[in-house]
C-alpha cells in the first residue's frame, strides 16, 4: 500500500468513530485528565489545585498553546533544515576535494 | 513540492486541534500527596542526571548530533502538548514523543527531552503540575523512553526492520507511559485500598483513549524514522542502529 492509501485509511477510521464517540461522551472531548485522572482522584478524596502560574484563564491559555505550537514548530523546522542543509553542504563539498 | 504540502498541513494542524479550553493530560497540580510527589522527583532525578551527562559528553564528541537533539526535543514538546481527539472514546489525549526520542537519541536523552517539555508545559501552559513534575517525568520520560528503547533494540536484534521496530517502540512508549501513570496514581491516591486492583482500574480507564493513540504514536515514530532514514541515513546509523550491525535495513 502506498502513502495516500495509508492516510486515507487513517482519516476514515478517525471520522467513522466521530458520531459514536460524541454520543457516549458526557462532555464533548474531555481530556483523559478530566475523564480519568481527576475523576478517580476525586473519588479518593484528592482534588486538583490551580496551577502556580495562572495561565489557564480565558483565552490566555489558547494564546499560550498557539505560541507553544508555533515556537516549538519553528525550532523543530529550523533544526530539520539544519540537518538537511548540513548533508547538502557535505555532498557539495566532496567533488572539490 | 511534497515539502510544501507537509509545511501547509503542519501549519493548519494547530488551528484544527487547539481546543477552546485546553485539557492537560499529565497528572495535575495537587493530585498526588506531597510525599509521593517528592518520591517520584527523587526517583526521576538519577535518570535526568544521567541524561544531562550523556548530552554533555555527546555534544563534545559529535557536533552533528546537536541539531538532531534540538529537533527531537522540540518535537517531543509540541506533540506532548497537542490534544488529539479520539473519536472512539469521545475524549482527547496526547502522544508522548518519548519513543521517537529514545530511538533517535537513546533513552537517557529521551528523559532530558521529556523533562524540558514537561517543565515548560507546567510553567506556562498549566499542562501538568509543577509539584507533580517528577511523577510526570517518571511516567513519560523514564518509563516511556526506556520501554520504547528496549522494544526497539529487542526487535532490531531479532532482525525486524528499522521502521517496523520504530513503530513498535512508539506504541510501547505510549502504552508504558500510561501504565506508569496508572501505577503512580494508584500508589498516591489509593489510601487503604489494595494497590493492584486500583492500578488496574485506572489503566483500564485509559485503554479506550490510549489504545488508538498508541497506534498513532507508533505511526508518527515510524514515519519520522523512515523520513530520517531517507534523508540522513548516516545520522540514523550513528544513533538508532549503533551497535546493532544491521544498518540500512
Amino acid at each position: 500500500m502506498n502513502k495516500p492509501v495509508y492516510v486515507l485509511l487513517l482519516c476514515t477510521m478517525l471520522m467513522c468513530g466521530v458520531p459514536f464517540g460524541t454520543l457516549y461522551a458526557g462532555e464533548k472531548w474531555p481530556g483523559v485528565d478530566e475523564a480519568v485522572v481527576n475523576r478517580i482522584a476525586r473519588e479518593h478524596g484528592r482534588k486538583e489545585r490551580p496551577s502556580l502560574l495562572p495561565t489557564a484563564e480565558g483565552d490566555l491559555q489558547l494564546f499560550m498553546f498557539l505560541m507553544a505550537g508555533t515556537v516549538g514548530g519553528f525550532i523543530a523546522g529550523y533544526y530539520w533544515r539544519v540537518l538537511l542543509e548540513g548533508r547538502k553542504k557535505l555532498s557539495d563539498e566532496k567533488p572539490t576535494r | 513540492m511534497n515539502h510544501r504540502y507537509i509545511i501547509m498541513l503542519s501549519a493548519c494542524l494547530p488551528v484544527v486541534l487547539t481546543p477552546s479550553h485546553a485539557r492537560a493530560m499529565h497528572i495535575s497540580e495537587g493530585i498526588l500527596p506531597f510525599s509521593w510527589a517528592l518520591f517520584w522527583l527523587c526517583a526521576s532525578a538519577p535518570f535526568l542526571a544521567l541524561g544531562l551527562r550523556t548530552l554533555v559528553r555527546r555534544s563534545e564528541v559529535d557536533l552533528a548530533s546537536k541539531p538532531l537533539v534540538g529537533m527531537v526535543a522540540a518535537v517531543v514538546f509540541v506533540i506532548s502538548c497537542m490534544p488529539v481527539p479520539v473519536p472512539m472514546a469521545g475524549t482527547c489525549s496526547h502522544p508522548c514523543g518519548t519513543g521517537l526520542a529514545a530511538v533517535l537519541l537513546g533513552p537517557t536523552l529521551g528523559v532530558v527531552a521529556a523533562a524540558v517539555a514537561l517543565l515548560i508545559q507546567a510553567l506556562f501552559l498549566s499542562h501538568g503540575g509543577l509539584s507533580t513534575w517528577g511523577a510526570n517525568l517518571f511516567s513519560m520520560g523514564v518509563m516511556g523512553s526506556f520501554a520504547g528503547y528496549a522494544i526497539f533494540r529487542g526487535l532490531r536484534m531479532a532482525g525486524l526492520g528499522v521502521v517496523a521496530a520504530a513503530f513498535a517502540a512508539g506504541l510501547a512508549a505510549d502504552w508504558a507511559t500510561y501504565a506508569g501513570t496508572a501505577m503512580i496514581m494508584a500508589a498516591g491516591i489509593r489510601g487503604t485500598s489494595p494497590f493492584w486492583p486500583m492500578a488496574g482500574k485506572i489503566a483500564l480507564a485509559f485503554v479506550p483513549t490510549q489504545l488508538p493513540l498508541g497506534i498513532l504514536e507508533g505511526a508518527i515514530t515510524a514515519g519520522m524514522v523512515s523520513l530520517l532514514r531517507k534523508k540522513r541515513p548516516d545520522l540514523l546509523a550513528r544513533t538508532a542502529m549503533t551497535g546493532i550491525g544491521r544498518e540500512g535495513r
